[in-house]
């Protein structure tokens, strides 16, 4: 176990810059997840940790020691990539003993320690198979068990849900957690699922464009988003943004719209209003809205509204019987409105 | 009236001729398919094989029909030194050139897989020697090896290495390990070609997940990418094989099986007996005494070298 110190990195290939100075300080037994659209350059940046990738500028350190020019062997961790990388010539139990193998390990040690790693992964019927004959669920926790086998300082993950289907995805990801409560190995790991990120993080660092816009306990992005590229990125469904104005103490938003202002809220100004849908709640003495499209999941009614000229998204517990046409005033939830500068994006 | 005439209108049923609804016919259909290929092959292929194989059993000779003799030739050609010498240099030649292709091209496919400047020109130029007709290079081997003009000889004179030319092709085995080298040089291209096909299916996360399980890059190579290439060098070598023992062209072009009939092939053997020898119920029983080399040829590397269980998919418990 260790800590690992992300300092100025930067990377680019050839005259393509991928990251421009990125920072992150992560403590011992952390879970980190690296969070962003694909193309952010969080992968890139996973594989440098790993040493698949060299880096060039700044300083990577694991436990301490500066391991800018370490080769990926020596650098005490363990990775799981997207696509599992099983070696498909050898058997499960071959895949996971197989970094031992190679460290010249006694043959005792091997079936010991393989024993151990299945155990946890509930793969001990598994391991004379060939990687061909299990189902990605079983390829998946067999990629896990060669990194645990590994015994490393860090877990590296490369999007290693994105292959599976949702059930399986939901059921992998609360298994990572689980393992990683259990091992308590500082653990980075890369997603493009901002559910994936809320759900197992410790720390979430949202990237974008090579840059880091937001890093953070997961309640605290989806509470305070720092701009409107972080709130946009961390919550499901996506939170409304309106652009607009501020006058006479209300927003003015397009079309006439005229929403209440959250307490200290500047009195004048281009502003974007950051309203998530689930803090719009019904009340019959809110905005007047029509109903353009009801979607109910169940345990809450999603709806389409249309306010003056824009479309706003509203998530109630309610049921919502009424069809599209109808009117359905509501109002938000004054305390939970986020405001943002409009040229900037930055939170007020 | 166009709004009824638009009402009414039916898709008319196409009319159907005879030749139509023949070839509508399934059975008619697979048949006129498959005759140009099935033809093609009976005239070509089977016809020549059929009549090679009945040859052997004959005692024809050019211009006169010969007589069933049963295993006559076979007999002769077991007691004939000759023969034994063409089966002896057929599988030395074949043995020999197959390990030296494959070492160098693999590594030569190993070399392009890797990321170099004008990699596709490279591989352009690799494929060289493959695409020259063989007769060519072998008149280019022939001239090289040549007692009096030849160019290394003249190179190394010139160098001061040596003082006399180099003896390449007059004596037996300077002559057999002459022809063995230009077959490699002519068969590299094909199974470094091959080869790095069978490379680029790797995935580089194998490698990536080796690096880090802390494997070398020579044990990369003996516990990833080889064992992932033995399916297709399986079959490469299987091609390579069976192209190598029936090799005739390299052989009748650049020594003719001399000297002294000492790197005669079988091929090469059976042609000499049979066509100017004239000779034609030997030539093919030579011809045919191949047949059981190459199906254990290829028995061998399908079954040692094919059968891979990781890549079957089924479940072995």
């Amino acid at each position: 176990m260790a800590t690992v110190d992300i300092r100025d990195v930067r990377k680019a290939f050839g005259s393509t810059k991928v990251l421009h100075g990125v920072s992150v300080s992560i403590e011992d037994g952390q879970f980190v997840v690296l969070v962003g659209p694909s193309g952010c350059g969080k992968s890139t940046l996973l594989r440098m940790l790993a040493g698949l990738e060299n880096i060039t500028g700044g300083e990577i350190a694991i436990g301490g020691r500066v391991v800018n020019n370490v080769p990926p062997k020596d650098r005490d961790i363990a990775m799981v990539f997207q696509n599992y990388a099983l070696y498909p010539h050898m058997t499960v139990f071959q895949n996971m003993a197989f970094s031992m193998k190679l460290a010249g390990a006694p043959r005792e040690v091997m079936e010991r320690e393989v024993q151990k790693a299945a155990k946890i992964l509930g793969l001990e019927q598994l391991l004379h198979r060939f990687p061909r004959q299990l189902s990605g669920g079983q390829r998946q926790r067999v990629a896990m068990g060669r990194a645990i086998v590994r015994n490393p300082q860090v877990f590296l993950f490369d999007e290693p849900l994105s292959n599976l289907d949702a059930k399986l995805r939901v059921q992998m990801r609360s298994e990572i957690k689980e393992l990683h409560q259990r091992l308590k190995v500082t653990t980075v790991y890369v997603t493009h699922d901002q559910i994936e990120a809320m759900t197992m993080a410790d720390l979430i660092v949202v990237m974008n464009h090579g840059r880091i816009e937001q890093s953070g306990a997961p309640l605290e992005l989806y509470d305070r988003p720092a701009n409107t590229f972080v709130a946009g990125f961390i919550g499901s469904p996506a939170m409304n943004m309106l652009e607009g104005h501020i006058a006479d103490g209300a927003f003015h938003g397009p079309g006439g719209v005229r929403w209440p202002l959250p307490p200290g809220a500047p009195a004048s100004g281009e502003v974007i209003y950051g309203i998530r849908p689930e803090h719009l709640r019904l009340d019959p003495e809110g905005i007047a809205a029509t109903i353009q499209v009801v979607e109910p999941t169940g345990s809450e009614t999603q709806v389409l509204l249309r306010i003056g000229e824009t479309s706003v998204l509203g998530a109630f517990r309610e049921r919502i019987a009424e069809g599209p046409g109808a009117a359905l005033p509501v109002s938000p939830d004054i305390s939970l409105v986020h405001l943002f500068d409009k040229k900037t994006g930055q939170r007020i | 009236m166009s709004a009824t005439a638009a009402e009414t209108w039916r898709r008319r049923a196409a009319e159907q001729n005879w030749l139509v609804r023949l070839f509508d016919n399934k059975a008619f259909l697979i048949v006129m398919c498959l005759l140009p290929a099935v033809g093609l092959l009976t005239v070509f292929l089977t016809y020549p094989l059929g009549l090679g194989v009945w040859l052997a059993f004959t005692d024809t000779t050019i211009g006169q029909r010969g007589v069933f003799v049963g295993l006559e030739n076979f007999e002769f050609l077991f007691s004939d030194p000759i023969f034994w010498n063409a089966v002896f240099f057929s599988v030395f030649y074949t043995g020999v050139a197959t390990i030296g292709k494959f070492a160098l091209g693999l590594w030569l496919a190993l070399l392009l897989n890797n990321h170099l400047p004008f990699k596709s020109f490279l591989r352009a130029i690799i494929l060289l020697p493959w695409i020259v007709p063989t007769v060519l290079s072998a008149i280019a081997f022939w001239w090289i090896y040549d007692p009096q003009f030849s160019i290394i000889s003249w190179v190394l004179i010139e160098l001061g290495l040596r003082e006399t030319n180099v003896d390449f092709i007059n004596t037996a085995w300077p002559a057999r390990w002459s022809l063995i080298w230009a077959n490699i040089w002519r068969g590299i291209p094909f199974v470094a070609i091959s080869l790095l096909a069978g490379l680029q299916t790797i995935s580089p996360s194998l490698y990536e997940a080796a690096m880090l399980d802390g494997a070398t890059a020579w044990q990369r190579f003996r516990y990833v990418t080889f064992p992932m290439l033995l399916p297709i060098l399986a079959i490469v070598m299987t091609f390579s094989i069976i192209f190598t023992f029936t090799d005739f062209q390299l052989v009748y072009a650049i020594t003719r099986g001399g000297p002294v009939n000492s790197t005669h092939l079988l091929a090469t053997l059976a042609f000499q007996r049979g066509i100017p020898g004239g000779q034609l119920g030997e030539g093919a029983a030579i011809a045919v005494s191949m047949v059981p080399f190459l199906v254990f040829a290829t028995l061998f590397s399908y079954f040692a070298l094919a059968r891979r269980k990781w890549q079957q998919g089924e479940t072995n418990d």
